[in-house]
């Protein structure tokens, strides 16, 4: 078996040996780690069940990160829907839940699952498990997608460093939602091709976003963008088990973010010299957190 | 690089909120505890550029010296290890510098006790590490696989002598790396190797007569 390093090729296997993703994904790394299947599956379980517990601290957790900027937002998230319910209804609220739960818990040290950076950690967690949760998947189903979720960021990462320095946000958050959209697509049925457009389309969608951490600190953005880009994927994923296409085939997608990465002036990769980061208010912030 | 695996990507689990700043540091200071082994009674870390200026928001510092005292990346004490019994039972200072020359996440780390030992690494991203400094020699060790360290008189057909002993035991060598301070003095060779190795093996590299030390420096698990 060739290595597959282009959606291209893992389309082409999935169809040609009539499996799905996770299949030939965990096929793929058994080999590579010389391991078998089940070790893969038991590895991405302890993956899986450390996602939940972070959900768990963190929707549990009022406190502060060191810098003050963060670590709240989820417990004000939970307190308006004691009161009044969110306008898309339940799953939707777990989601934007869920994904700041993680990223608040990853923001004040405690344990995350870097998925596929630490600074992208609520993204795949928060849609996978609210999901899951609300259409009772199996946690054989869930692993099934986090498997999947797995392979498209690995074959985005051949390619792309999937590092803010390297190509801004896209790598991080962007390739996280991709990976997402492809989960929730595998969880809810789609095809292999359904599952590679839901990525395409949600990586396709973000092109061009800069990584401006105010202070230098993974949290502003970063804590936010997580539930706008948890959300994000379950767009892409609700399109793509319609059927809809992108029209940009996901390989050349992934070009074009390598492209756009390399274009990105450095002061807005991971440097902190521009955007957000350079405002009047976060260089105040920076001013009070490191003197 | 190595390449990217499907474990790489839904992984590591871990205390956050870094993977450079706070993962990285930790197994900066794990493997810097296998290389030095005994127990210190201080150490000294100095953090440059990037580890120096934003390390007090990643927890960068609290990562270093939870790996020194041996902890892992996913272990819930990192956050309050400046508080710990663990860390009370040794001294530790902290200093900061810039240098354009290092890496912008490098970090020293000076060792003192019943030998002395200075330790230089980066964090080179996505959690991965680099140890490039033992003492005065050059070195490469990324954790990945467990590694024989030997000082040794720099003369020839050193290589050759303790490469036999490596065949004769049946161990594949990954890596070879050799620097030396400076011709006929002391000399230093790092080998990488796929699996483990036992005591025994060491002892005989040790009986080289022109061998001064010997040190197995064992992986790090994740």
């Amino acid at each position: 078996m060739g290595k597959i390093n282009t959606f291209e090729q893992l389309f082409e296997e999935c169809i040609s040996k009539n499996k799905q993703i996770y299949e030939i994904a965990q096929e793929n790394m058994a080999q590579e780690g010389e391991i078998t299947v089940e070790e893969v599956r038991v590895f991405t379980n302890k993956s899986l069940f450390a996602m939940k517990e972070a959900i768990q601290s963190g929707m549990a957790s009022k406190e502060l990160s060191m810098s003050e900027m963060c670590g709240q937002d989820c417990w004000r998230l939970q307190t308006r829907y004691k009161k009044e319910r969110a306008i898309f209804g339940n799953t939707f609220e777990k989601i934007i839940e869920y994904a700041l739960a993680t990223s608040e818990e990853n923001i004040r040290m405690g344990k995350i699952v870097a998925c596929p950076t630490a600074g992208s950690c609520g993204i795949v967690p928060a849609a996978l498990v609210a999901v899951s949760e609300d259409y009772n998947h199996s946690e054989r189903e869930q692993i099934n997608a986090l498997i999947t979720a797995g392979e498209i960021g690995r074959i985005i990462a051949a390619k792309v460093a999937l590092a803010g320095a390297v190509a801004g946000c896209q790598a991080e958050c962007g390739v996280a939602s991709a990976m997402s959209a492809a989960a929730i697509c595998q969880l809810r049925g789609g095809n292999v091709s359904q599952v590679l457009n839901a990525a395409a389309l949600a990586l396709k969608n973000i092109l061009g976003l800069t990584c401006d951490p105010v202070a230098g600190l993974v949290e502003v953005p970063c804590v936010k963008r997580n539930p706008f880009l948890a959300v994000h994927s379950i767009t892409a994923a609700e399109l793509a088990l319609a059927d809809i296409k992108s029209k940009i085939p996901f390989d050349e997608v992934v070009d074009a973010m390598e492209q756009t990465g390399a274009l990105m002036s450095p002061t807005l990769k991971e440097s902190s010299q521009a955007g957000l980061a350079t405002t009047k208010t976060a260089l105040e912030v920076q001013k009070k957190v490191f003197g | 690089m190595k390449k990217t695996t499907l474990f790489d990507i839904i992984s590591p689990i871990m205390i956050g909120p870094s993977s450079s700043h706070t993962a990285g540091a930790v197994r900066l200071g794990l493997l810097a505890k296998n290389i030095y082994k005994n127990k210190p009674k201080k150490i000294t870390f100095k953090l440059y550029n990037s580890y120096a200026h934003t390390g007090k928001g990643h927890g960068t510092e609290k990562g270093l010296l939870a790996g020194v005292l041996g902890l892992r990346v996913d272990d819930r004490r990192i956050k309050n290890i400046f508080e710990s019994d663990l860390a009370k039972s040794i001294e530790y200072e902290f200093q900061y510098a810039d240098n354009f020359k290092q890496h912008p996440n490098a970090v020293e780390m000076t060792f003192e006790g019943e030998t002395n030992m200075f330790i230089a690494g980066e964090s080179v991203g996505a959690g991965e590490i680099a140890i490039r400094r033992i003492n005065e020699f050059n070195v490469k060790l990324t954790g990945k696989y467990n590694t024989i360290l030997i000082v040794y008189k720099d003369m020839p057909g050193m290589i050759s002598q303790v490469s036999s002993i490596l065949q004769y035991h049946n161990k594949n060598i990954a890596s070879l790396n050799c620097d030396r301070n400076a011709k006929g003095k002391e000399a230093s060779m790092i080998i990488s190797i796929d699996g483990a190795i036992d005591n025994d093996i060491v002892k005989l590299i040790q009986e080289i007569p022109e061998v001064y030390f010997v040190s197995y420096i064992e992986k790090l698990e994740n």
